[in-house]
């Protein structure tokens, strides 16, 4: 057993949101000293003055700074947890204070996605630019030691201390091993993987299925549909992951499979969450209103439907939340769509 | 031509400054150093096979070498040193001491390594060498193409006429005098290794070393100027560990030591006529190693290494059909085939420099921009700017926890991240003639013409199938080259001054240039119809332009 702030390195974490906490604690548990940045001050105060988060109860050697020059300058190694959304423009504030010795290792289940309007030179097609964050720290900084972090890691269940596990993703060994040494205790597990990319694509496509779960649910079609539904979005993941130059190895692990079992299931997922939702008639809108933190998925649907249009593969799942959420058609005919459509043979990405 | 050329003064005045010298001074020392490293980490080894396996299959492989593919450059003791090495090796049963008379074999093997690679470099004869490219070659090129063989006095043309270099020629003079620094242009031709010795010295850098494949040291023209100029000798029929662990060190010491290097990082000229997309790690990481090395020896003193990409750009290979038919061999998986090439003897050679010199085609030399051993540029100071331009630190891709450390999976990645960087930079640099785009034109057409056929049925075509309309062609290289026109705007290709003339004059322009040297021109026009005359070829030139994304405009 692990013994408690067995290392004496100070670790960044920068965003407060449910994760970014959970982790900010998995941290202080192994490390002695944990800087948790946050970019609002007046979500600073309160935390500072409660020592409280959601459910989490913040450790008491992690201390919330609103300084990010700080942490570049204290934390050898740092794990970016912000909405894809806001993740470039966190980059550019913190990349002017990075260096090339540090170690970046973020926890961002979406898309960067940038359109580009090329419509008046010869270059016709207007090629929208979709990146995973990892892509966008190595354009944004002079950081190359870069990993991820993904798998089931529900935060709730983490703030509950209860058991889980996480892949971390890198190129470099070095990486993986700060990790897992910093995250490995006996409740956390931590494997490594070499596939950056692929274990990316996994925690961010895992989304659209998440949503997808939530509606049939919410419809109350049973477990046999969810089933039904659960691993025909496997399959949709892995192809999308596939033409976009992953591999499939990483999607049958924990940041694959794992983490998609884990967020079809739970009520305390927020993409599931949506689906649920929207099957009980709510409008997107209102739901993306109502919640607290963003529903990466939503993001996700609307990118893979753009970026599909350049590359022709079979997307069913995906395209038929994508008329959902943008109210073109009701959840009912969708469903009654997806069960008569044309599926060929069952799996194909394996040969 | 009127305008006015630069002459380079030499950076380095006195030849015993020279690093190259200073190396070929201390021979001894420094092969010795060599040999104790590699002995060192071998033995320390990677735990994959013991040394005693390492040393059975090596001897092995290297007995049946000598046997089965012998060279006129090997050494005349081949079969006998690994006759008595393999003895010595057997005899190892029987005695006590297996480790030690191991490592004994092991050091033996690792010196004749060393004594096989070593270069040797001569002041003198690298001048002689130095006058016949420069000298020899201007006098042939005015005998040829001026006035008859009496203008062999004249100065009225040179080289430089017939060579541009572009692009970054002060920032390397620069960099040279800051740091070391590491040549690594594109492969397609013999003569690149010839041409780029010209570009070095007309540049007043002082001689780099180089590996050049042993098979080229068979021919003795070429041997005469690669051994002057600098050259130490790669073996690719040698696979075995100790062998590339010696060859390695060879270079990473060198650098060390501050020796200019080139590499050829595609390994080998390239078989299809496209710009290298893959290249070969080994080399490349040594100056990872070397940077890394240099750093934690000396610190804030320590000498930085520049990589310096180079394109070459020919708008015709003499080996071309060779080269082309070898590779369309090799995917279409054609099991064994013999290398034959234009360069396989003295004569040869001869007649293609005579060819070369009496018909005008223009060649040029892009010089990158100059790179860290990341990939990052470096500004004229030689110091590494992230993609803002501020500077950084090329130490701090080195440390871990404020020190220095050695760890050998993160080197290899970054020699992944500096080879994708080497690739954008000759995609970049890469200058598009008039004769690429017309070849790609008129390749791409027959393949849309031919949809239902595949490649190799297409270079079967008959000769009634192999013509093209001449304003449909016209039509749709005017397309193209608008597109790499813009391409070029946003500095993702480089083109040729003459590539914006009229479309008509620009046509006709490539068609005179396209494998102008070859037997069978590619392609010709005749009348109103564009004629390909040589289908492979034709591909070969063509090539040269993928990986830009054409194909979708055509």
């Amino acid at each position: 057993m692990a013994l408690k702030n067995t290392y004496s390195a100070t670790v960044g974490v920068i965003g407060t949101g449910n994760f970014g906490t959970a982790l900010a604690n998995l941290l202080a548990h192994k490390c002695k000293r944990v800087l948790l940045y946050a970019r609002n001050e007046q979500k600073a105060t309160q935390l500072i003055k409660t020592r409280k988060n959601g459910s989490h109860q913040i450790a008491d050697n992690v201390e919330i700074i609103t300084d990010i020059s700080l942490l570049a300058e204290k934390c050898n190694v740092i794990f970016p947890i912000v909405p894809s959304i806001n993740f470039r423009e966190m980059m550019k504030k913190l990349s002017p204070y990075l260096k090339p010795y540090h170690v970046l290792i973020h926890g961002t289940k979406g898309f960067d996605f940038n359109e580009i309007n090329n419509k008046n030179n010869a270059l016709k097609e207007s090629k929208n630019q979709i990146f995973t964050m990892s892509e966008v720290i190595r354009q944004e900084s002079s950081v190359v030691r870069i990993g991820c972090i993904a798998g089931p890691n529900l935060s709730k269940e983490i703030a509950l201390k209860m058991p889980a596990a996480s892949v971390i993703a890198s190129d470099f060994d070095e990486v993986i091993h700060l990790g897992q040494k910093y995250l490995k205790s006996d409740r956390f597990l931590v494997f490594g993987s070499n596939d950056l990319m692929s274990t990316e694509l996994c925690g961010i496509l895992k989304n659209i299925i998440a949503v997808g779960a939530g509606t049939i649910d919410g419809m109350k079609l049973g477990e046999n549909a969810k089933s039904l539904f659960i691993t025909r979005g496997m399959v949709e993941m892995v192809e999308i992951g596939k033409a976009m130059g992953g591999q499939v190895e990483p999607f049958l692990g924990l940041a694959g499979i794992g983490d998609l079992i884990a967020t079809c299931s739970s009520n305390l997922s927020r993409n599931y969450n949506v689906g649920l939702r929207l099957a009980t008639g709510e409008k997107l809108s209102e739901i993306t209103h109502s919640m607290r933190e963003v529903a990466e998925g939503i993001k996700t649907i609307d990118i893979i439907h753009e970026w599909s249009k350049n590359n022709p593969i079979r997307i069913p799942i995906t395209e038929t939340l994508y008329k959902i959420i943008h109210e073109e058609i009701t959840v009912e005919e969708a469903h009654a769509y997806m069960m008569k459509f044309p599926f060929t043979s069952e799996i194909k990405f394996l040969n | 031509m009127s305008q006015s050329r630069p002459r380079y003064k030499d950076i380095l005045k006195r030849k015993k400054d020279w690093p190259i010298v200073n190396l070929s001074q201390n021979k001894k020392t420094f092969l010795d150093e060599v040999s104790q490293n590699v002995f060192t980490n071998l033995i320390q080894g990677d735990g994959r096979k013991t040394l005693h396996e390492e040393l059975e299959t090596t001897i092995y492989r290297e007995k049946q070498r000598v046997i089965n593919n012998p060279w006129r450059v090997d050494p005349k003791d081949d079969l006998t040193f690994w006759k008595r090495i393999q003895k010595k090796q057997l005899a190892i049963k029987k005695s006590k001491d297996k480790i030690t008379i191991e490592k004994e074999i092991l050091k033996e093997i690792i010196d004749r390594y060393c004594k096989e690679i070593v270069g040797s470099f001569n002041k003198s004869s690298y001048r002689f060498a130095k006058r016949i490219t420069t000298f020899g070659f201007a006098r042939l090129l005015n005998a040829a193409r001026v006035k008859g063989f009496k203008s062999i006095f004249s100065r009225q043309l040179d080289l430089q006429d017939q060579i541009h270099v572009v692009g970054e020629p002060e920032q390397l003079r620069k960099l040279a005098k800051i740091g070391t620094i590491v040549l690594v242009p594109t492969h397609f031709s013999n003569l690149d290794s010839i041409l780029i010795g010209w570009v070095i010295q007309f540049l007043g850098l002082p001689p780099f070393i180089y590996g050049a494949g042993l098979n080229l040291f068979n021919i003795k023209i070429l041997a005469y100027f690669m051994n002057s100029l600098g050259a130490y000798k790669l073996d690719r029929r040698k696979k075995n560990p100790i062998y590339l662990e010696t060859l390695k060190e060879y270079s990473k010491r060198a650098l060390e030591w501050g020796c200019h290097s080139l590499f050829f990082p595609g390994g080998t000229r390239s078989r299809s006529g496209q710009i290298e997309n893959s290249l070969k790690l080994g080399l490349l990481g040594t100056a990872i190693e070397a940077q890394r090395s240099l750093i934690s020896d000396h610190g804030k003193q320590a000498k930085p290494i520049f990589i310096v990409p180079v394109v070459i750009n020919y708008q015709f290979t003499l080996e071309a059909p060779s080269l082309i038919n070898e590779h369309l061999k090799r995917t279409g998986r054609e099991r064994y085939y013999r290398e034959s090439d234009a360069f396989s003897n003295s004569k040869k050679i001869t007649t293609f420099l005579m060819k070369f010199f009496t018909k005008k085609s223009d060649i040029s030399v892009s010089i990158g921009r100059g790179l860290d051993v990341l990939g990052n540029y470096v500004n004229d100071q030689g110091q590494s700017l992230d993609q803002h331009g501020q500077v950084i630190d090329i130490k701090d891709y080195f440390l871990s926890n404020g020190k220095v450390n050695v760890d050998k999976q993160r080197e290899n990645t970054y020699v992944q991240i500096l080879s994708k960087k080497i690739i954008e930079e000759y995609y970049k640099n890469n200058r598009v003639y008039s004769s690429h785009l017309v070849a790609y034109t008129a390749f791409k057409m027959l393949e849309r013409k031919n949809t239902k056929l595949d490649l190799y049925s297409i270079l079967r075509l008959s000769e009634e199938d192999l013509t093209l309309d001449y304003e449909a062609f016209k039509k749709n290289f005017k397309k193209l080259r608008k597109v790499i026109l813009e391409l070029n705007e946003q500095d993702k290709v480089d083109v040729n001054d003459k590539f914006k003339n009229k479309a008509d004059e620009s046509i006709i322009y490539g068609l005179n240039n396209v494998g102008m040297y070859h037997a069978k021109r590619p392609l010709i026009k005749a009348k109103d119809q564009i004629l390909i005359l040589n289908a492979s070829t034709l591909y070969y030139y063509h090539n040269r332009l993928e990986g830009y994304g054409l194909e979708k405009y055509i």
